[in-house]
């Protein structure tokens, strides 16, 4: 049982308008791993997390969390959010509030914790990750990789099941990423379930138990990341590689 | 010890920087100074060019005597601003109360109209059809038919004082403009802010309560200060029911005297009232410029 997958994607199809941007995906997801979904910009990630998250309704095909489909429309959409943490690559922090009204919100608002074990727990989460001083700040008092740090302790205050990580780099400048990225690990350690978009290869391949390529929304190639980035067997997964590692980014 | 700390705390902050302006700033400063005084010289005497030519085309009109005793009379002004004043009261209490309203109605309205699913369409639609209606409808033909067709009707119950039915026209017509104030605010949150608020697990409604309607009315606040500065004078046109408000005062003394001065009073009260008003718009929007552009730049 405890093996069963934490998420379990059976032919999903996701069209926007004429063109088809997820195309029969399959995907499991086993408890306690990291999943990376490398590909070129425009392959279907991001759609596929966000689908995952049911932010965006499929056209076909079935999602299960712990065994229950999600996608049934008679499941209550919001109770399945709720076990699942999402972290933007643009943060998608609440301005108007301040980092910890930012991270206690869906504890209180959704989950019915009172406020003060909320805040205990958002600043027993914010210490962990450096940001004990910065729990009255705004977010825009803060620099880029500080934002995503919070956006991920907003995403784990809520103890998801599955943490989404929407190329939680891309909009990082360069000196920030390290940071960003060693949280990730951390949380590897912990045993989280996560499934993460990114461009980060080098990680991608430190990290994942298991990587997808996605080209043209289909997973081309899917494996571990020594066979993946070791020994490619598609030719396209191949050809993406080598433009990565011209890049610079392997 | 106490040497090193007298040192650092006179009057150079920092010893190592020995900064003289240079020659070229200088000449550059001094001739930023008398450029500016030459803008200054320049904009003074167009200012006194362009008062004493309007004040002399005005004086030497032909009806000019005529007119300045009908519309400039020291006597009836200070006859007239008492009672003007009393009636300004009315305007402010009507002011304090439509605000209010027009607020509360407005932002109900304008969530009315984004609601999604086919399940709200008839809130939906009465809600557009609202903001259509009232936007478009004159002010003073909807004071009208309310102020005067209500009363018309002798419904049981239903008041007759021009009072509360001006104010009842006026945060009609009002709220339908604040309504797309806080629609347009609404629709000026990014969806990413509402994504994140959906993936926390919030509901459709927690997301707008907590996400994205603090952030539009703290995005709204100058024009819908406009709006109030515009209600506030417009509580003037009460008057047509009788209500007797500063306008009416005015009216009343004007009818009294056949002297048309104490119009000239109301006129110049009510621009004494929403003065202050428009600067605190101003105040508030400068500020808020000044915050986004600081968001800018990190």
């Amino acid at each position: 049982m405890s093996d069963a997958p934490v998420l379990r994607m059976e032919a999903v199809r996701k069209t926007f308008g004429g063109s088809v941007v997820l195309r029969d995906v399959d995907l499991e997801v086993a408890p306690h791993t990291v999943t990376a979904l490398i590909g070129a910009s425009g392959s279907g990630k991001s759609t596929l997390l966000r689908c995952a998250n049911l932010l965006e309704e499929i056209d076909d095909g079935a999602i299960w969390l712990d065994g229950e489909e999600i996608t049934d429309p008679r499941v209550d959409q919001d109770a399945v959010r709720r076990r699942i943490g999402v972290v933007f690559q643009a943060y998608n922090l609440f301005p108007h509030m301040t980092v910890l009204e930012n991270i206690t919100l869906a504890p209180r608002r959704v989950h019915g914790v009172s406020r003060a074990e909320a805040e205990e727990r958002g600043r027993e989460l914010l210490e962990r990750l450096g940001l004990g001083g910065k729990a009255g700040e705004y977010p825009d008092r803060l620099s880029g990789g500080q934002q995503q740090r919070v956006a991920i302790v907003r995403a784990l205050a809520v103890r998801p099941r599955l943490l989404l990580l929407d190329e939680i780099t891309a909009a990082l400048d360069p000196e920030l990423v390290g940071e960003v990225l060693t949280v990730v690990r951390d949380l590897k350690g912990d045993g989280m379930t996560m499934v993460l978009a990114t461009h980060e290869m080098g990680f991608a391949r430190d990290v994942a138990d298991q990587v997808c390529f996605l080209d043209g929304g289909v997973v081309l190639e899917r494996g571990s990341a020594e066979q993946i980035f070791g020994d490619p067997q598609q030719e396209r997964t191949r050809r993406f590689l080598r433009r990565i590692v011209e890049a610079g980014r392997l | 010890m106490t040497l090193t700390k007298d040192e650092s705390g006179a009057e150079t902050p920092d010893p190592v920087d020995t900064y003289t302006p240079s020659a070229r700033r200088l000449e550059r400063e001094r001739h930023k100074r008398a450029r500016s005084r030459r803008a200054t010289a320049i904009a003074a005497v167009s200012t006194l060019v362009t008062a004493v030519v309007l004040y002399l085309v005005v004086v030497n009109a032909p009806g000019w005597p005529r007119t300045k005793e009908t519309f400039f009379n020291g006597q009836y002004a200070r006859e007239a601003l008492p009672k003007v004043l009393e009636g300004l009261w009315l305007n402010v209490r009507l002011l304090l109360i439509c605000g209010a309203a027009v607020l509360v109605l407005g932002m109900l309205i304008a969530v009315a109209r984004t609601l999604r699913g086919p399940v709200f369409f008839p809130l939906r639609f009465l809600a557009a059809a609202y903001t259509d209606f009232f936007r478009g409808l004159p002010l003073i033909i909807n004071l009208m038919i309310v102020v005067l067709g209500v009363p018309a009707l002798r419904l049981q119950g239903v008041t007759v004082d021009p009072v509360w039915l001006g104010g009842t026209a006026l945060t009609l017509t009002y709220s339908a403009y604040v309504a797309e104030v806080f629609r347009a605010g609404i629709e000026s949150i990014h969806p990413s802010q509402r994504a994140a608020a959906r993936s926390l697990g919030l509901s459709n409604r927690q997301a707008l309560r907590y996400v994205v309607l603090p952030q539009a009315v703290r995005r709204q606040v100058p024009p819908l200060l406009n709006d109030l500065v515009s209600l506030q004078k417009d509580t003037g046109l009460v008057s047509i029911g009788g209500a007797v408000d500063a306008v009416r005062a005015a009216d009343i003394i004007v009818g009294r005297s056949l002297n048309y001065t104490p119009y000239i009073v109301a006129g110049l009260v009510f621009v004494a009232l929403t003065i202050p008003m428009t600067r605190f718009t101003d105040w508030v929007t400068a500020r808020m410029d000044r915050q986004r552009a600081q968001e800018g730049t990190t």
